[in-house]
């Protein structure tokens, strides 16, 4: 039986070697990190090794790396956890972001926050000249995720936070989608706060972290024994610290090589989707985008139909279609790019990882258009051109 | 999240198609929200001797335009008429909660075409005796 996992925008697979790492901090080296004692003090020199490989692969300092429980916890820390400082003024997110950056946006104009929307293109770019002129005098913080997890879109990140550096305010972005596949470098980039997430670059679930650039102030959102330099407090999840901090290295290391060879995948595999399937529309930019991304509509048929039935014969992807994410609505993101529902409705994403061979994105190119035909005939939308 | 009895109906639907010529035509839905059904039957000697689907949307959406017409192939237009979209669902071993507005339409989009049958047979005066409720326009509450 087939099994091919397209899908590692969802999540990755633990590397065996970074489980490897992990693994004595569970039975064996259990201390708490704030003890003095032995025990104590191996899981504190464990959970600051950790943080220096994460703060190495970001280009960051050691103590700009604040631990939480993964990028959503992150993401809130970001925009709650600065903008809770002031009186209620305003600030911007793109359109396209994560609902772990677009709950909390409104969960804050809930509390009285202005805040815009920021638009993008065709190509999920965002709309730069909309972006400046978005700015206000009490705009205290604009956020814009590094790479889009639907469409794979990279934005000008380093443009985007000079820009609002010169009107004023802080930069965030979620780089959840990012980090791992590409270069991140917070001095060259000027961000002064960036989400990152374990389990998306072979760490584990349930770990992630927030750099944040020194001199920004934060308050914490989980009161408590003032862990994590007073802003996430609750004893440290060692295992899942090491865990991410080995992975980050791992990735680090890995990326020159990993790189090209996914990019030439994902293009493979575009092509060869392109090529063989009428009526379909690759999404966001074809190349500023994620090394492992391939996005697409499907006209005339919907997606978690293409999913299922791709589901059945071994490949598991994911679906922008309303069915597919339990809501009524289809994907915002899709939306946002100027396409209609009914397109949307028809949207599927590819998400490559380390572990995808070239037969594997051979094996899909055979066994995409009959389905798609499939489908197609049994679909009332559908007249033959 | 789907019973084994919708992934068959989703994996080999039965009935796909559409009837040349056929007495009667239904479709609910539209591509906005994500599923169009449509439902063509024959009707012989007051029995539905004939009905396929055609259907855009997800697995459940297919499973259910494939379960109603399996259900209603030979019966009566009065018997059809009693098949209620709920009836379909819990034929199939039930669905999830969030698929049972926009994707459990199925039996309305049959009991469209029996109404197109019987205004086309010249037989209005019969709708109201054999379809208790027709269908209602399909609405979202959310914008």
């Amino acid at each position: 039986m087939t099994s091919v996992y397209f899908d590692h925008a969802a999540t990755t697979p633990v590397d065996p070697r970074v489980l490897e790492q992990m693994l004595p901090f569970f039975c064996d080296r259990y201390g708490n990190p704030s003890e003095l004692h032995r025990l104590g003090r191996e899981a504190r020199v464990a959970v600051e090794r950790a943080r220096a490989q994460v703060a190495a692969g970001l280009g960051a300092g050691e103590k700009e790396i604040v631990f939480t429980a993964g990028g959503t916890e992150a993401d809130n820390l970001a925009l709650i956890g600065y903008l809770q400082r002031f009186e209620p003024g305003h600030f911007i997110i793109s359109a396209i972001e994560h609902p772990a950056v677009m709950e909390p946006a409104r969960a804050l104009n809930r509390l009285g926050w202005a805040v815009d929307f920021i638009p993008v293109d065709g190509d999920g770019v965002i709309d730069v000249d909309a972006y400046e002129q978005a700015f206000r005098d009490d705009t205290k913080l604009a956020s814009v995720m590094y790479a889009n997890n639907v469409v794979g879109t990279i934005q000008p990140i380093a443009e985007l936070a000079r820009l609002a550096h010169e009107k004023g305010a802080v930069f965030h972005t979620d780089a959840v989608q990012a980090v791992g596949s590409v270069p991140i470098d917070v001095g060259a980039l000027g961000v002064d706060m960036l989400s990152l997430s374990g389990h998306k670059l072979y760490g584990p679930k349930g770990i992630g972290a927030l750099y944040v650039r020194r001199g920004t102030r934060l308050t914490p959102l989980i009161h408590g024994g003032g862990h994590e330099r007073r802003l996430r407090s609750g004893t440290e999840n060692v295992p899942g610290i090491v865990g991410l901090g080995a992975a980050v290295e791992l990735a680090q290391a890995e990326m020159a090589e990993a790189r090209p060879r996914l990019e030439a995948l994902r293009d493979h595999l575009a092509r060869g989707i392109l090529a063989s399937v009428p009526d379909v529309r690759y999404l966001g930019h074809r190349t500023e985008r994620l090394p492992g991304n391939v996005a697409f509509t499907v006209r005339y048929i919907e997606g978690e139909s293409m999913l299922l039935q791709l589901d059945t014969h071994g490949f598991m992807v994911s679906s922008g279609s309303a069915c597919a994410s339990g809501s009524l609505e289809p994907s915002h993101v899709i939306l946002a790019l100027g396409l209609g529902a009914e397109e949307a409705h028809g949207s599927l994403r590819l998400s490559l990882g380390r572990e995808n061979t070239q037969a594997e994105a051979d094996a899909f190119i055979e066994v995409f258009p009959p389905i798609v035909d499939k489908l197609r005939q049994m679909s009332p939308l559908y007249v033959k051109g | 999240m789907y019973t084994d009895l919708v992934m068959d109906h989703f994996s080999n639907p039965r009935n796909v198609g559409e009837i040349e010529d056929a007495d009667g035509v239904g479709q609910i839905g539209n591509p906005v929200c994500g599923d169009v059904m449509r439902i063509s039957i024959d009707v012989d000697d007051d029995r539905i001797a004939d009905v396929k689907f055609k259907t855009f949307g997800c697995g459940a959406a297919v499973a259910t335009s494939s379960m109603v017409t399996e259900m209603v192939k030979g019966k009566t237009l009065a018997e059809a008429a009693e098949v209620s979209n709920k009836a379909v669902a819990q034929a199939l071993g039930g669905l999830p909660p969030n698929k049972m507005h926009c994707s459990n339409l199925a039996a309305d989009a049959l009991h469209l075409a029996i109404q197109d049958y019987l205004v086309k047979a010249g037989r209005e005066a019969d709708v109201p005796r054999i379809l208790k409720a027709l269908p209602k326009e399909h609405e979202h509450s959310s914008p």
